[in-house]
């Protein structure tokens, strides 16, 4: 297996919305790493939406969510991941971990994450996602919205990895 | 929020270019229905769980009404 860059943006000023473009066709699967901080101020954690080729539709989810003392799940359409928002720990930041398999495939598309809001203190959220695009497109495009009418703070970050199935066993990064 | 003006960072995978980019009218409405629909998700997500609250307690309540001790109504609903 081969896992490269394709492209990294850390944000140099606050933005609504992180979109990845002309996204190359010749990988096998799709790695996103986020980390961001959002500036919400009324909660601690903050979610993140995700839109595939520009489109808003067709999108179905299942989250199973802990947030320090209790766990639930539920569907909220287009959740992607869950991240720190203002709320919490000055300079902190969340992870989030996105995997998009067989994205040039002519099958819909499942989008699988997990994703934490960093804060020191009890309440600090960790979710699993799992969202399905029904749309047989190949992935072209990615973007990822900050919810709800928020903004990606200053030094957010997101990594896309293009992943190469390989026949050597061994995993190489680069 | 401020009335500062939104923005979209994209990023060409093909090229590396990185561009800030208003958002247009179009986005920005799409915005803000996509909060209204996390909205009234929500207000649905706690009216479910609020329903299943009342349910609950109602239905401890039965079965302390048909004489299971509290120990046995814990030991059910494990």
């Amino acid at each position: 297996m081969t896992m490269q860059v394709i492209q990294h943006i850390e944000l140099g000023s606050a933005a609504a919305n992180i979109e990845f473009t002309s996204i190359p066709q010749t990988y096998t699967d799709l790695y996103l790493l986020i980390c961001a901080r959002i500036n919400e101020n009324a909660a601690i954690g903050e979610a993140v939406y995700i839109t595939l080729n520009g489109s808003t539709s067709n999108f179905t989810n299942r989250y199973l969510q802990g947030d320090g003392s209790s766990a639930s799940s539920s569907t909220l359409t287009r959740y992607l991941a869950t991240q720190t928002s203002n709320q919490a720990t000055a300079n902190t930041f969340g992870n989030a971990a996105v995997y998009i398999p067989n994205y040039t495939s002519s099958n819909f598309k499942s989008i699988s994450t997990d994703s934490v809001s960093e804060n020191n203190a009890t309440t600090a959220y960790q979710a699993l996602q799992a969202n399905l695009w029904s749309d047989t497109s190949a992935i072209t495009s990615i973007t990822l919205v900050a919810g709800t009418g928020d903004q990606f703070m200053t030094n957010s970050s997101a990594t896309l990895y293009g992943i190469l199935k390989g026949s050597s066993g061994g995993v190489t990064v680069s | 929020m401020t009335d500062e003006v939104l923005t979209r960072v994209v990023i060409d995978c093909a090229s590396g270019e990185v561009s800030y980019i208003p958002l247009t009218d179009e986005e920005i409405a799409e915005r803000e229905a996509l909060a209204a629909q996390a909205e009234q998700e929500r207000l649905e997500r706690e009216a479910a769980e609020a329903k299943l609250q009342a349910d609950r307690e109602a239905g401890i309540a039965t079965l302390k009404g048909l004489g299971l001790t509290d120990d046995q109504i814990t030991a059910l609903l494990k």
